[in-house]
């Protein structure tokens, strides 16, 4: 028996893992680069034609249609287009491996209230997915933890990295409050994946733990106003930031009644606050915008909320989002294709009433805007980390979506991963290659 | 003991029991007191069915039984005479659906829809203990007239709205065994039962079973087909079998009256096709939603039974709560109580039950709406009488009133269904049961009142009124007020006002038009009084306000948002000037036009001219041939039958479900045909179904017609378990145990064939004793696949279990003719080659379990290269919207060229469905299924403009925006309506029972329970139904 085990472990290390491993993070930028004649959309909503970008030390040192490649190694992007580095807002990379499979599975804890739980710690750099987001155009992540109500907070890594610390980006962005279903789904339906039983009155229910979750706060809120304490309280001191404003509210919620509930904690605590999810948010934009509440769109290729809805429904809420004037980034949260999709996402939402400039701000500049990193990253200005994309045409659309070169902090990473050289190994198989 | 059985014997033959009295076997604890109920009911409306009404006529019963009704007629000396004048007599009515005086089964276990048996340890065989058949939900041994003890608290409650028998039966099962029809009197049991075995009962509920077969809608019509089929074959009594009381009892119940209960319009087509399969005409007890499909009602020729159980009043005060109300649940709101007329006008016989009911006091209300809704008095007295007892071929013995009938009738004081109207008695087999007695003599009227008080005579002329109310007129008029039991009366009348009235108060009796009593003044003086009738009132000019006339919504087709009012039909189309992808040889032609005629494709090339065409600009649009699905769960009350490993016999044709609003969004991303599959949860599941998405049509239009048929298989993690919560204790666990399941299914199925061929050589010869073999439906769709009649398509992940199932079938004789996911079919594309298999795999999903962490998105592109021919699938009712851009996603990965990508949606799957001589390219003669983009259809920015099914537009975005202020309007006039309903409903009245919350409109969408969908917020997976009921 044992001899089997390790006779199976050989095999799975000889094709599973020793190809990918031989993927190693890039080393630090070490001279400079200028990419030029190519298109550059640069995450503001602006583009430059036939433009050059020069970046030293992983920094943008020079972005324009005149700017000078002289003394730096000229990678000519002639017909290329280059993008700002696509960030994916609200995932569980790194967290979850296999789904199905329960110890591969770190995303949700045990408890309703665990706002000291860190995403960052468990963060795996060698997950097997992380290569396939970076050859289609995603740098960075937010990682997100999942369970209870309280979450715990999320941080933003760069997907080139050998362990969680150099991976961290930004560490613990925002703190993750699942609100409570206030669907009145009595009749006791769940839905989802394995769905759970709905309680009894679950909007009663609902308004109940929301409750506990103010109480909380107010709580913490005159816990944090003293310095000394006799017990320190870890959830307490978990949301420090939040009170200070260092760190934002991700409120994971869909229809009308959650999303005015969340105004509550914008109200009551001051709190910067993004609604995750927020299906229905095209219903009440003119209010979110007032309220100055930022939209993560977790899933735009998703069926409508309702039978009734207009059949493209989720496809052109972007659309009126942008139009109420909120703030908003389109995520991709799929459990099939692993967040790959990020651009075709964005992609969808241009054909939907965006402009295709403005869908690509709404997963660059306005995801890093939501996630505090736009003084660093999200769009290709002077004095921002180059995280870049170069890609052989439209990055949004998935025939020309071809990445040829992406840089991370500067540092040129390596494009392999585990499923192109699974498809090369039976390519020279069958002789096809 | 011979005379007893006589005698019980005579009372069988005479249908009806003795009355009142002990039976005749019984000791009797008395003295004995026989009597023979000889009554004569004279001066009544005698309504002796529907059509006939004798005025001023004479009802005369003896013995239970009526003697005769007419007019004319001589009143026996020894009858009791009871004068009706004024009322009204009506046969009882009959409810043949109930299970009154049955004891319930316990039904906690049920799960009609339970795919999700597939996270629960399984329950392979029968828990019923005896010899009886191998599932737990066949019950055909249960006999309802052994477990009926009367119930006489619920059958007042039903006497009191008007019924006098009922048939009943446990429900309980699929095959629920035998009905009794039984009378309601208050009996002992001996006496009211009317007939012990009168009907054979049937329902799509498992009910108690707890066993996991079957577990879906189409396991269920799979048992029911099969058993049949059994059935037949156990009269051979066959040595394999031994006793099966199962079997035998159904066989014996074949001659009863077959009632289905289906309980809505879909599963009412179902259950009579099982029916027409087999010689059988279910009577149908239905859902309430058949005036949605009237037409398809007619064509069952079923006899139906009808509930008036219509949905009640949602709260309509909160527009968030509202915002998640469907119309079509709106819309049947308002549309329900049509149901019953709709019948009538259909032509089609029916009869109304209880059933359903939350309260039967609330049929009287409902059945008035239902008239309201149009259906004629008349018809509602047939469907409560004649129409119910013909079903039972008991007419000649109850339903209406004719001499030799039992004496189950009703007395009224007026017109039956007329609101105001009171039922005063109700006889049950001839024995009288008050219901409202006290409302026998309708006091209202104008009477003499004497009071003789103290201070000398005082004279009043009375007047009592509707509700109580009196007046006492002499100098002055004063107020007062009366009350009436049958019997005793009281009075009263106020003097004065404020603190200083004085109040007199009366009471007495009444003896017929005379009333006598005494009273007592403010001051405690009591006196004596008299009062006589004088006349009846002037009745008031009619005041009654003219009724709104009805507002209705219309039916569409489907019964969902964007509906068609009337189907649309083909035209002549000419779509000039496009970029035409023909998916043929000659590959993409710019500037050109395509001609369609009769549903076909009649032209394909430059400057087509048709004057009778509709003209489509095409003029900067790309036109394509419809995309085809290879995979998909669409359209279907049920997808997975996880009951066994082996449910060949399942068919995803018996439960197609044209009301799914996924037809519509796929066909606005270009889909025109899809290949429904049965889910993945065993190893040889169900048979599947290629439908067109026909936006509209019926379960039987939706087919894709004279297609081969397919049968789906799954290998891998979802056949042997590996999701299950609780272990799984089903035979395979593991990828050797799949292969076995293929090898002996395959071995059984080369026996059977090798079986019925010899008993067919046996059998034409001439003195041989016959050999009867068992029909198995399981092994007949096994037999199709080895003589290369049906075709597989195979759920598999990983190389090993590819090339297995490849082996089963070349040692067999047959190909596996697609394999569908096969995510690892790039390291085994060479082998699938040499079998001759097809592809048909998803683009780029992988990682969400063990078997696919090697899946590539460049699978696509090596199959190909490798020579197989490749197909991109949706299995996703989201995805399938988009298959456009799946396909693209290979030209991104892989560098397939776009001609091909196209093909991998449109020639390939149809190549592998077979169906290539019909659709997936554009050439002359193939149907018209055809899509115009708005752009490269690869492209992201791609959308569909039109798609076209067999010549007939069933999308086109420009109506599609005019639909949606459609819908819109629509949704926003019935909430108004409710609005009114909830403003204005009385307690108790039809509609309006109990106050209850907006209720969302969840989408139920079946899987094949294997990965992640994104299917909304209201989506539900029809695997979390069962375990969220």
């Amino acid at each position: 028996m044992k001899k089997i085990f390790l006779y199976t472990l050989c095999i799975f290390m000889v094709t599973n893992i020793a190809a990918q491993e031989t993927i190693l993070p890039a080393l630090p930028q070490n001279e400079t680069i200028a990419l030029t004649n190519a298109t550059i959309h640069v995450g503001n909503g602006q583009v430059i034609n036939n433009g050059t970008v020069v970046f030293k030390n992983g920094k943008i040192t020079e972005v324009g249609a005149a700017v000078s490649a002289a003394g730096a190694k000229v990678i000519d992007c002639k017909g290329k287009h280059i993008y700002p580095g696509l960030i994916l807002t609200a995932s569980q990379l790194g967290l979850v491996e296999v789904p199905s499979n329960r110890a591969t599975v770190d995303g949700s804890e045990i408890g309703e209230m665990n706002p000291s739980i860190r995403s960052l710690v468990a963060y795996n750099t060698d997950s097997k997915v992380t290569n396939t987001l970076r050859t289609n155009g995603i740098l960075l992540a937010n990682v997100i933890p999942a369970g209870g109500i309280i979450s715990g907070s999320s941080s933003v890594v760069q997907l080139d990295a050998w362990n969680w610390e150099d991976a961290a980006y930004k560490t613990e962005v925002a703190i993750h409050f699942r609100m409570p279903s206030l669907l009145n789904r009595r009749g006791g339906r769940g839905g989802g994946f394995g769905g759970q039983q709905a309680p009894a009155d679950p909007v009663k229910t609902g308004l109940e733990q929301i409750e506990k979750v103010k109480v909380f706060f107010r709580e913490a809120k005159a816990y944090l106003a003293e310095s000394k304490h006799e017990n320190t309280n870890l959830k307490f001191e978990a949301v420090r930031n939040l009170f200070d404003k260092k760190q934002k509210l991700f409120i994971h919620c869909n229809i009308v009644k959650e999303m005015l509930l969340a105004v509550d904690f914008v109200k009551e605590f001051g709190f910067d606050v993004v609604l995750v999810g927020a299906v229905d948010s095209w219903q009440i934009a003119d209010l979110l915008k007032q309220n100055n509440i930022a939209v993560i769109l977790n899933q735009l290729h998703d069926l409508p909320t309702m039978i009734d809805d207009d059949i493209d429904q989720p496809f052109k809420t972007p659309f009126l989002l942008q139009k109420a004037g909120v703030l908003f980034t389109i995520n991709d949260d799929d459990g099939n294709t692993r967040y790959r999709n990020l651009p075709f996402n964005a992609g969808t939402a241009a054909s939907y009433g965006l402009s295709k400039e403005e869908a690509l701000s709404s997963i660059t500049l306005n995801a890093a805007t939501i996630l505090g990193i736009a003084d660093k990253t999200g769009s290709i200005e002077t004095g921002k980390d180059a995280n870049m994309v170069v890609s052989e045409g439209d990055i949004l659309d998935m025939r020309t979506n071809i990445i040829t070169n992406a840089f991370i902090q500067g540092r040129q990473i390596d494009l392999n991963n585990k499923q192109k050289q699974l498809a090369e190994k039976y390519e020279t198989k069958y002789g096809i290659k | 003991m011979q005379k007893i059985k006589l005698l019980l014997m005579l009372l069988m033959l005479s249908g009806i029991s003795p009355l009142v009295n002990a039976q005749a076997t019984f000791q009797v604890n008395d003295v004995a007191n026989p009597k023979d109920g000889h009554y004569a009911f004279t001066n009544a409306n005698i309504v002796k069915d529907a059509q006939t009404t004798v005025q001023n006529g004479t009802l005369i019963i003896r013995q239970g039984k009526i003697v005769a009704v007419g007019n004319n007629i001589s009143i026996p000396k020894d009858a009791v005479i009871i004068d009706c004048r004024g009322k009204f007599i009506y046969p009882a009515f009959i409810d043949i659906y109930t299970d009154y005086g049955i004891i319930a089964a316990n039904t906690a276990q049920q799960n009609i829809t339970s795919a999700a048996a597939f996270f629960r340890t399984q329950q392979l065989t029968s828990g019923t203990k005896g010899a009886y058949g191998w599932n737990q939900a066949i019950k055909s041994e249960t006999e309802a007239h052994k477990i009926f003890s009367g119930d006489d608290p619920k059958a007042k409650a039903l006497r009191d709205i008007g019924f006098g028998s009922v048939l009943t039966h446990q429900k309980d099962g699929i095959a629920r065994g035998s009905g009794a029809f039984v009378t309601l009197a208050d009996q002992p049991d001996n006496f009211v039962i009317l007939k012990d075995k009168a009907s054979a009962h049937y329902s799509f509920s498992k009910g108690s079973s707890s066993q996991s077969y079957p577990g879906s809608m189409m396991g269920m019509i799979a048992l029911l087909r099969q058993n049949y089929l059994d059935a037949q074959w156990d009269n051979s009594n066959p040595i394999t079998e031994g006793v099966n009381l199962s079997l035998k009892s159904w066989n014996d119940n074949q001659l009863l009256p077959q009632i289905f209960e289906a309980n809505d319009k879909w599963n009412d087509l179902r259950a009579d096709k099982i029916g027409d399969e087999f010689g059988v005409q279910y009577i149908i007890k239905g859902g309430g939603n058949e005036y949605q499909r009237i037409k398809e009602m007619a064509e069952t020729k079923a006899s139906f039974i009808l509930s008036l159980n219509y949905p009640a009043a949602m709260d309509a005060d909160d527009p968030n709560d509202l915002r998640f109300v469907g119309l079509d649940d709106l819309k049947h709101w308002e549309l329900a109580p049509s149901n019953p007329a709709a019948f009538e006008k259909a032509g089609i016989n029916f009869c109304l039950t209880t059933a359903d009911l939350a309260n039967p006091t609330e049929f009287m209300a409902n059945l008035r709406k239902a008239i309201e809704y149009g259906l004629t008095e008349q018809k509602a007295l047939d469907a409560l009488t004649k129409a119910p007892a013909t079903m039972l071929g008991m007419y000649d013995k109850i339903g209406s009133l004719d001499a030799g009938k039992i004496a189950n009738f009703l007395i009224t004081s007026g017109p039956v269904f007329a609101e105001k109207t009171v039922l005063l008695q109700n006889w049950t087999q001839g024995i009288k049961n008050a219901v409202k007695d006290e409302n026998w003599y309708d006091v209202k009227g104008i009477y003499n009142l004497m009071t003789n008080t103290i201070g000398g005579a005082r004279a009043f002329s009375l007047e009592l009124k509707d509700a109580g109310v009196a007046s006492f007129i002499s100098k002055d008029t004063l107020t007062g007020k009366y009350s009436f039991d049958g019997k005793l009366v009281k009075l009263s009348y106020t003097e004065g006002r404020g603190p200083n009235a004085k109040e007199t108060i009366l009471s007495g009796a009444a003896a017929g038009n005379v009333w006598n009593g005494r009273g007592s003044d403010a001051q405690g003086n009591v006196f004596t009084w008299t009062a006589t009738f004088d006349k009846k009132m002037e009745p008031k000019a009619d005041s009654v306000r003219a009724k709104q006339p009805l507002v209705l919504g219309k039916v569409t087709y489907p019964f969902l948002s964007n509906g068609w009012e009337e189907m649309p039909k083909a035209e002549s189309f000419l779509i000039k000037n496009a970029t035409v992808w023909t998916s043929e040889k000659d590959g993409k032609l710019e500037n050109a036009d395509v001609w369609v005629k009769d549903g076909k494709i009649a032209a394909v090339g430059k400057n087509l001219a048709d004057p009778t065409a509709r003209v489509i600009d095409g003029t900067g649009k790309h036109v394509t041939a419809g995309i085809i699905d290879e995979h998909s769960h669409i359209a279907a009350a049920s997808i997975n039958e996880g009951g066994q490993s082996v449910t060949a016999e399942v068919r995803i044709a018996d439960n197609l479900n044209p009301d799914d609003m996924n037809i519509y969004r796929q066909l606005s991303g270009g889909v025109t045909s899809s290949h429904i599959l049965h889910g993945s949860a065993n190893t040889i599941g169900g048979q599947t179904q290629l439908i067109k998405l026909r936006w509209g049509a019926n379960d039987q239009d939706l087919k894709f017609a004279g297609a081969d048929g397919f049968i789906k298989f799954a290998l891998g993690e979802n056949v042997k378990r590996s999701s299950s919560t609780q272990g799984n204790t089903r035979f395979p666990d593991t990828r050797m145990g799949v292969d076995q399941v293929l090898m002996d299914a395959f071995q059984r199925a080369t026996d059977y064939q090798h079986a019925w061929k010899a008993a067919d050589e046996n059998n034409k010869k001439k003195g041989a004793t016959p050999i009867t073999v068992r029909r198995d439906l399981e092994l007949d769709a096994l037999v199709e696949i080895m003589n290369k009649k049906r075709f597989i398509t195979c759920h598999s992940y990983v190389q090993s279990e590819i090339n297995a199932a490849m082996k089963v079938g070349d040692k067999f004789g047959f190909t596996f003719n697609t394999f569908t996911h096969i995510l690892e079919g790039y390291k085994v594309a060479d082998k699938m080659k040499a079998h001759g298999a097809h592809a048909s795999t998803f683009s780029d999903w992988w990682n969400y379990k063990m078997e696919v962490v090697d899946a590539i998105p460049y699978n696509a592109y090596i199959m190909h290269k490798v020579g197989l021919n490749v197909a991109i699938n949706s299995d996703d009712a989201e995805m399938a919207r988009r298959l456009n851009q799946e396909a693209a996603k290979s030209v991104k990965y892989g560098g397939m060229s776009e001609e091909d990508a196209w093909k991998m949606i449109t020639i390939n799957p149809a190549k592998m469905l077979h169906i290539d001589n019909k659709v997936g390219s554009i050439k002359v003669g193939k149907d018209a299924d055809l899509v115009v983009w708005s752009d490269n259809p690869l492209s992201i920015y791609a959308k569909a403009e039109k798609t076209m099914v067999d010549g007939i537009i069933y999308f086109d975005r420009d109506k599609d925006a005019a639909m949606r202020i459609q819908n819109k309007n629509e949704k926003a006039r019935l909430i108004q309506k409710l609005t009114i309903a909830k403003r204005t409903a009385t307690p108790g009245a039809a509609g309006a029972a109990g106050g209850r919350g907006a209720r969302p409109r969840f989408e139920i969408i079946n899987t094949c329970s294997d990965h992640y969908h994104s299917h909304g917020l209201l989506g539900i997976d029809a695997d979390d139904v069962e375990n969220n009921n």
